[in-house]
């Protein structure tokens, strides 16, 4: 099989056009097996890439097939976890395009025998998952945990944890969001997907999660906002936050979005959550986003 | 009839508590995990010889559960720790998705298992534990059945790779098994080789077996007794063997009927040939306060119920 191979930009002109080509593989993956979740996957495509192309530390060797050598214990490396694992189609395809695998299987997602599955998942061996998520409201938790093993471990690497806002409604996240600043889990980064929406309709009106930055700081944390869909804040921001690491607290980011980023006809809605484009939506689609490393 | 005697009584969970400073002494990566219960789970010594190993999780037994995950992906061995109830049914979507389905090396050690958790009643005396957890693709499901065996046990499970769970009980009770015994997961254990019928026992059970034993030997009935302290995998060739020889078999344990060990033995057995069985479990209903040997008593699992079962599996013989 024929392999692509990608330099790490540093211009945030390269990050910008790296996401555009990511929106592209979510939205030509979700048609290609008519389901899965556009929405939040559209949204939260600049985070992904500002994390993976630019600010994690991630082992770069390349192993076998030219992939990026991928450990599961994470060793040595910055570590992101995926609590709301229904957006799986922006994760996929960052892994991909990062070089975790051939962007070329992005076309097997939610198939049958297929790696990708519809909710990431360990089990089939896809290099760059770490755990299974898609029952909502374990990824903080699984986290601190790594952050806890990392302490323990003496590494200084970070854990980097992405949330939705309509997950904030499951308890145990409220556990997690206790525990952290309690134990001096200063290592660790959680970011919440704020776009307002979830499955039923917006959040103010199915479950009003009310002032989530107020809550998390009143448990103890440091609480950062910034707007996910503009890459300058977005990179600006994770610098920030390699500043403030370290110190006693871990940091949460109300991270505000709009779902369907991108796709004008999919934004401002909650429609998108969990909708697959048919030819013609799909092809008005792409039409707003620039092809630029060339589609799988 | 292999004579068995005890000196002391001992519970489970202390087996346990005394399995833990072991681990702690010879493996760096063993950290502990508990959800308010230090006291209860024995971990005193493990926590006062590794302070910086043990994790104090306060009443958040879903967070214990999906941090225990994390651990392991920093090559850590985390032991979570709470009662049955709580570290069972209570976060069986935790362990189904971040343990079992990620295949992580969690380890979920259990006590006050069963009806002998006693006076708090049937919110607490969880009974469908194991019926959850053997339903779990790829978790080990350990059952042991005194304080020496719970201490063999849960070094094993440290030295296992793989999702275990690890479950004992709060009373004390006779400690008659080997202290220095080798804890073999999945390959059970034979008590006592007999001719007549096969009594299969788990946890609290086995002593209640041996017991009955002795009173069926009284009435020249010649009883093998099989320690079933693996749940899954289950040693289907040593119950298949016991089996062929005695013709029928009693299956006993301080759990439901439906899906604990009767029901693993059943499923093995109406694959080949079906043999006589009865069941010495709870028959789906829940507990209720008392002292344990009350609700053994009224809920049937004591050694004269184990007596009156394997006759009753011995005259269905063909």
């Amino acid at each position: 099989m024929e392999t692509t191979q990608y330099s790490i930009p540093t211009t945030q002109n390269s990050l910008v056009e790296i996401a555009s080509q990511v929106r592209r593989d979510i939205l030509r993956m979700v048609h290609g097996c008519q389901s899965g979740h556009p929405g939040g996957s559209l949204g939260c495509a600049d985070l992904l890439v500002a994390l993976y192309f630019q600010q994690m530390k991630i082992n770069n060797r390349k192993g076998k097939g030219g992939y990026l050598s991928f450990n599961i214990d994470g060793k040595g490396e910055d570590l992101f976890f995926l609590s709301n694992g229904h957006i799986s189609p922006v994760f996929y395809s960052v892994l991909a395009r990062r070089g975790y695998f051939d962007v070329k299987e992005l076309a097997t997602f939610r198939k049958i025998n297929s790696r990708l599955q519809g909710h990431p998942t360990t089990h089939e061996g896809l290099p760059g998952v770490r755990i299974a998520s898609g029952s909502l409201g374990q990824g903080l938790s699984v986290a601190i945990g790594a952050a806890l093993a990392k302490k323990l471990n003496g590494e200084k690497n970070l854990v980097y944890c992405l949330m939705g806002d309509g997950e904030q409604q499951e308890g145990q996240v409220w556990e997690a969001v206790q525990f952290a600043p309690n134990n001096n889990i200063d290592n660790l980064v959680a970011f919440v997907d704020v776009n307002g929406q979830q499955i039923d309709g917006s959040t103010a009106k199915v479950n009003n999660n009310r002032d989530l930055g107020a809550k998390y700081k009143a448990f103890g944390w440091r609480v950062l906002t910034v707007d996910g869909n503009n890459m300058d804040e977005l990179t600006t921001l994770l610098r920030k936050i390699k500043r403030l690491v370290g110190k006693g607290q871990p940091i949460a980011v109300m991270m505000k979005t709009e779902m369907g980023q991108g796709v004008d006809f999919m934004m401002h809605s909650h429609k998108w959550h969990g909708v697959a484009p048919n030819d013609a939506q799909l092809e008005q689609a792409l039409a707003q986003l620039p092809e630029t490393l060339g589609d799988y | 009839m292999k004579k068995y005697t005890f000196t002391e009584k001992k519970d489970t969970r202390s087996g346990f508590g005394a399995g833990m400073q072991v681990l702690g002494q010879t493996n760096p990566n063993v950290v502990a995990m508990c959800a308010d219960l230090v006291g209860s789970l024995k971990l005193d010594t493990f926590i006062k010889e590794n302070p910086e190993r043990f994790i104090q999780c306060g009443i958040s037994e879903a967070n214990m559960i999906g941090m225990a995950a994390g651990l392991t992906i920093g090559g850590k061995i985390p032991f979570a720790t709470t009662f049955a109830n709580f570290g069972s049914g209570r976060v069986y979507d935790q362990i189904r998705q971040s343990v079992a389905y990620s295949d992580k090396n969690v380890k979920i050690a259990v006590s006050h298992a069963g009806l002998t958790l006693g006076e708090d009643g049937a919110t607490h005396q969880i009974l469908e534990d194991l019926a959850m957890m053997r339903a779990l693709p790829g978790m080990t499901v350990i059952n042991p059945c005194d304080y020496n065996q719970t201490k063999a046990a849960t070094i094993a499970a440290g030295e296992f790779e793989g999702p275990v769970y690890l479950r004992f009980g709060r009373p004390v009770i006779p400690v008659f098994t080997d202290p220095d015994q080798k804890f073999e997961i999945g390959k059970a254990w034979m008590v006592n080789e007999g001719a007549d019928v096969s009594i299969f026992a788990t946890g609290h059970l086995v002593w209640e077996a041996i017991q009955a034993g002795e009173m069926l030997e009284a009435e020249g009935i010649d009883a093998e007794i099989i320690n079933i302290h693996t749940i899954k995998p289950l040693d289907e060739k040593a119950i298949l063997k016991s089996v062929k020889k005695t013709g029928c078999l009693v299956s006993a344990e301080e759990h439901q009927v439906a899906g604990g060990l009767g029901g693993a033995i059943a499923e093995l057995l109406i694959q080949g040939t079906p043999y006589p069985q009865e069941f010495i479990a709870v028959k789906d209903s829940f507990g209720e306060s008392g002292t344990p040997a009350q609700l053994m008593e009224k809920y049937g699992l004591t050694a004269k119920d184990i007596v009156a079962a394997a006759k009753r599996a011995i005259a269905r013989k063909k």
